[in-house]
C-alpha cells in the first residue's frame, strides 16, 4: 500500500492555480524548497526546480512577467502616472535654433520631428539650448518662467522667442527674415533648423540662407554620424555631404524621433529688437476657391455621400452652404449619382481631409482605409452599429435630409457660409 | 480664367518679362525633359498681356539630348532663347544675374525647384538678392494690375490660394499647381534660335565635394515599438488601431441640437468661418 504512488487532486489543482490563496504554500511542499532561500553561508540559493508552474496539460509554464499579465499592466499604468524629469540648461554656451511652423498656433507632427533632431544636435554639444523662434501666437499660454508642461517644453525647447506682433501675421517674409536676422545677431545660433514645408520653413530658410550668403541643405530626411542626407531635384538621387558644411538645414518630415524622455525648460527669453522694414510684398488676403475645383486628395473639408442618401439636391446644396468639397462612397458612384473621381476610399481616392463629414455611409473596409488620415470623422446615419460610427470622433444617428437641413439653417443664420459671393474662379 | 477684368479697362505700358528655363529630368525615366515647372513659368509669361517675353538659359548646352531640350521650349512659340553656356557642374546664378542685369527685365520668372542637381530652389532666391529685388514664392498667376504695381495669386497647400501685391521689379517662382504648359511643336521648335552669348562660368566647389547616390527608399517610421519593454507591449505596438477609439453618438436630441453639435465641432475645427 505504500509504495503506491497517491495523488491529491486539490492539491495539483491548487498547484495549476497561481491564484489560490494556498499555491505558494503548495508549491514549496511539493516543488521543495522555495525560489530562493539564504543559504547556511548566507548566500541566496535559488532552486530552479521551483521556478514556474505546471500548466493544465502538464508542462511546466515560466512566468517572465513576475506575477500576472493582469498586474504587469497595472504597474505600466503606474509608470505612466509618473512625471518626466525635467532637464534645464541655465547657462546656454551655444544654439540650435528652429523656426517652428505652429500652423494654428500648435505645433505640427513635422515640427516636433524637427525639434526632436535639434535635441540630437544640441546634446551632442556641451550647453547648447535649443532655441524655437515663433512667429504669430501660441494657442496654449506661455508663462514667464518655465515652462516644462507646455508643449513646446514637451517637444524638447529650452528657449522660446516669440515674435507675434501684427506685422507678422498672414504672409510676411520680409519682416520674419528681419526678425531672423535679429535672431542671428544677438544669440549667433552654431545652426538653424527648418521643417521643410511649402511656404513657410522653405522660404524662410532659403531667405535666411540668401541674405546670409550661406548656403543652405534643402530636403534634408537624415543626419547620421556627422553627416546630411538630402533629396535632390525630382527625388532621384541622393546628396550625402558634412554636417558641418552648413549652418541652415531644412528637414523632411520624420527626420528623427520627437522627444518623449524629458521634459525642457522652454523659457521665454526677450525678444531682440526688430528694425521695420518696408513691406514691398503686400498680402492681399486669401482668395475664396470653389472647393469643388480642388482635388479631393488634398481637400480640407470633405461632406461625402452614399447610400443613405435620397435627396441628392439637398446634399449638393449642402456641400455649397458649408463650402465642402463633395465625396461619395462606392455605392453612390456605382449608382450614377456622383461621378468616379468624386469616390472616397482605397479603391477611389485615399483623401487627406481634416475634417469628413459622411453622410449616409456605413463605412466598409475599403472606405473606412480611403479616410485613414483623416483628423476629425463626423457621421451622420440611421444605423446606431454601423462600422463608420465605431470609427467617428463624432457620431449623429437620423434621418440626414432633416438634420443636414436644420445645419444649413444654422450656417446661413449664422452667416457664416461662404458663400459664392466674391469667389474667384482658379481653375 | 482671368483673375481681374481691370487690365482691359485700365492697360498697363508693356514691360519685359524674363523666364529663366532649365533642362529637367523626367521623375521616373531620368531623361532629359521640359522642366515642368519652367514651362508652366513659361505658359504664364505667355499668357500676360503687353509684355514681351525674353527666356533665358544658363547652362551646359554642348549636349546634343539638352538642346533637343531647349528646342521643345521654343516649340512654344518662342523665336528665340538666350543662352548663357557654361561648363559642367558651374554655378548659373552669376551668369543669370549678369544677364538680367542687361536686359532690364520688370519681372523675372523661374521654376521653384530644379529636376536635376542638387535642387534646392535657391536661384530665384539668389537672384532676387543679387539684384535688391522682392521674391515671391509659389505663384500661379500674375497679371499686371497698372503703375508697375502686379497682382500675383499664391498657391496654399490643401489648393487654396491668396493674392499678393507687388510692385516691379520681382523674381517670382511658380508652383506647380499653376496652369498646364501648352503643346509644343516640333517644326517651330526647329525654327527658333538658340542665341548663344558668352558670359563666364563659375565652377561650383560644394558640389563637386559631396556623394551623389541613387535615392535610397526612405525606411518607416514604427510606432513606438522600441519603446515597447514586454512581448505584450510589443505585439500591441504592432497591431494596434490608429482609429479614434469611437466619439460622442447622439441619437435622442432634435435635428436641430444634432446640428448645433455638428456646427460647433465645426467652427472649432475651423473649417467655417463664424462671421463676428
Amino acid at each position: 500500500m505504500s509504495d503506491l504512488i497517491r495523488k491529491d487532486p486539490r492539491k495539483d489543482w491548487i498547484l495549476r492555480n497561481r491564484l489560490h490563496p494556498l499555491h505558494e504554500q503548495v508549491a514549496a511542499e511539493m516543488n521543495g524548497p522555495a525560489a530562493e532561500v539564504r543559504g547556511p553561508s548566507g548566500l541566496i540559493r535559488r532552486n530552479p526546480h521551483a521556478v514556474g508552474f505546471i500548466g493544465p496539460n502538464g508542462i511546466k509554464r515560466i512566468d517572465r512577467l513576475g506575477g500576472s499579465a493582469a498586474a504587469a499592466a497595472g504597474a505600466k499604468r503606474e509608470q505612466k502616472e509618473e512625471q518626466l524629469p525635467i532637464i534645464a540648461i541655465d547657462a546656454p554656451q551655444a544654439y540650435v535654433a528652429v523656426v517652428v511652423d505652429m500652423p494654428n498656433g500648435e505645433l505640427s507632427a513635422h515640427d516636433k520631428d524637427v525639434l526632436g533632431q535639434a535635441r540630437a544636435l544640441a546634446d551632442a554639444a556641451e550647453d547648447t539650448a535649443v532655441l524655437a523662434v515663433v512667429f504669430g501666437p501660441v494657442k496654449a499660454a506661455l508663462g514667464t518662467e518655465a515652462n516644462p508642461d507646455h508643449p513646446l517644453g514637451l517637444a524638447g525647447v529650452d528657449r522660446v522667442v516669440v515674435f507675434d506682433s501684427e506685422a507678422y501675421q498672414g504672409f510676411a517674409p520680409e519682416q520674419q527674415l528681419e526678425a531672423m536676422l535679429a535672431v542671428e545677431r544677438t544669440l549667433e545660433p552654431a545652426q538653424w533648423l527648418f521643417p521643410d514645408t511649402h511656404l513657410s520653413g522653405n522660404d524662410r530658410a532659403l531667405r535666411l540662407a540668401a541674405r546670409l550668403g550661406e548656403r543652405p541643405i534643402m530636403h534634408a530626411w537624415q543626419i547620421k554620424n556627422g553627416k546630411v542626407t538630402s533629396r535632390g531635384g525630382s527625388e532621384l538621387t541622393d546628396i550625402t555631404r558634412e554636417l558641418a558644411s552648413a549652418r541652415i538645414l531644412a528637414l523632411a518630415s520624420e527626420c528623427a524621433m520627437p522627444v518623449d524622455e524629458a521634459r525642457y525648460e522652454a523659457r521665454v527669453i526677450a525678444s531682440p529688437a526688430v528694425p521695420d522694414v518696408l513691406t514691398r510684398i503686400k498680402d492681399a488676403g486669401a482668395v475664396a476657391v470653389d472647393p469643388n475645383q480642388i482635388s479631393l486628395g488634398e481637400a480640407e473639408f470633405i461632406l461625402s455621400a452614399g447610400n443613405g442618401i435620397h435627396d441628392w439636391d439637398q446634399f449638393h446644396e449642402a456641400a455649397r452652404v458649408l463650402g465642402a468639397t463633395e465625396g461619395a462612397s462606392r455605392v453612390a458612384v456605382d449608382d450614377g449619382f456622383m461621378p468616379r473621381f468624386r469616390q472616397v476610399g482605397a479603391t477611389g481616392t485615399w483623401v487627406t481631409a481634416r475634417v469628413y463629414i459622411a453622410v449616409g455611409i456605413s463605412g466598409a473596409v475599403q472606405h473606412l482605409q480611403g479616410i485613414g488620415s483623416c483628423e476629425k470623422v463626423i457621421a451622420i446615419n440611421t444605423d446606431a452599429g454601423c462600422d463608420m460610427v465605431k470609427r467617428a470622433d463624432l457620431s449623429v444617428i437620423g434621418d440626414s435630409q432633416e438634420i443636414l437641413a436644420a445645419l444649413m439653417a444654422k450656417v446661413q443664420a449664422d452667416g457664416a457660409a461662404d458663400g459664392d459671393e466674391g469667389k474667384h474662379d482658379v481653375a | 480664367m482671368m483673375l481681374h477684368s481691370k487690365l482691359s479697362s485700365n492697360p498697363a505700358k508693356n514691360y519685359t518679362v524674363a523666364t529663366l528655363v532649365s533642362v529637367g529630368k523626367h521623375p521616373k525615366s531620368g531623361r532629359p525633359r521640359r522642366s515642368d515647372q519652367d514651362s508652366k513659368a513659361l505658359e504664364l509669361a505667355l499668357n500676360m498681356d503687353n509684355r514681351s517675353v525674353h527666356v533665358i538659359h544658363a547652362g551646359d548646352s554642348s549636349d546634343p539630348l539638352r538642346q533637343s531640350v531647349l528646342r521643345e521650349y521654343l516649340g512654344m512659340g518662342l523665336e528665340r532663347i538666350d543662352v548663357t553656356r557654361q561648363n559642367a557642374n558651374s554655378d548659373a546664378v552669376p551668369a543669370l544675374v549678369e544677364r538680367l542685369k542687361m536686359l532690364q527685365a520688370d519681372v523675372v520668372l523661374t521654376g521653384s525647384r530644379a529636376e536635376s542637381g542638387e535642387g534646392s530652389g535657391m536661384v530665384p532666391y539668389l537672384i532676387a538678392q543679387a539684384l535688391g529685388w522682392p521674391m515671391v514664392p509659389a505663384a500661379v498667376e500674375v497679371t499686371a494690375a497698372g503703375d508697375g504695381e502686379f497682382e500675383i495669386l499664391q498657391a496654399l497647400p490643401r489648393g487654396q490660394r491668396r493674392l499678393l501685391k507687388v510692385r516691379a521689379p520681382f523674381v517670382a517662382s511658380v508652383d506647380s499647381a499653376a496652369a498646364e504648359s501648352r503643346q509644343t511643336a516640333w517644326a517651330s521648335g526647329q525654327r527658333g534660335q538658340l542665341q548663344e552669348m558668352a558670359i563666364g562660368s563659375n565652377p561650383d566647389e560644394v558640389m563637386s565635394q559631396v556623394t551623389v547616390e541613387p535615392a535610397r527608399k526612405r525606411p518607416k517610421r514604427i510606432a513606438s515599438a522600441k519603446k515597447a519593454k514586454t512581448a505584450a507591449d510589443r505585439f500591441k505596438a504592432a497591431t494596434a488601431k490608429s482609429a479614434s477609439k469611437g466619439g460622442a453618438i447622439l441619437v435622442k436630441e432634435s435635428a436641430e441640437e444634432k446640428a448645433q453639435v455638428i456646427y460647433d465641432l465645426l467652427v472649432s475645427q475651423g473649417v467655417i468661418n463664424k462671421k463676428k
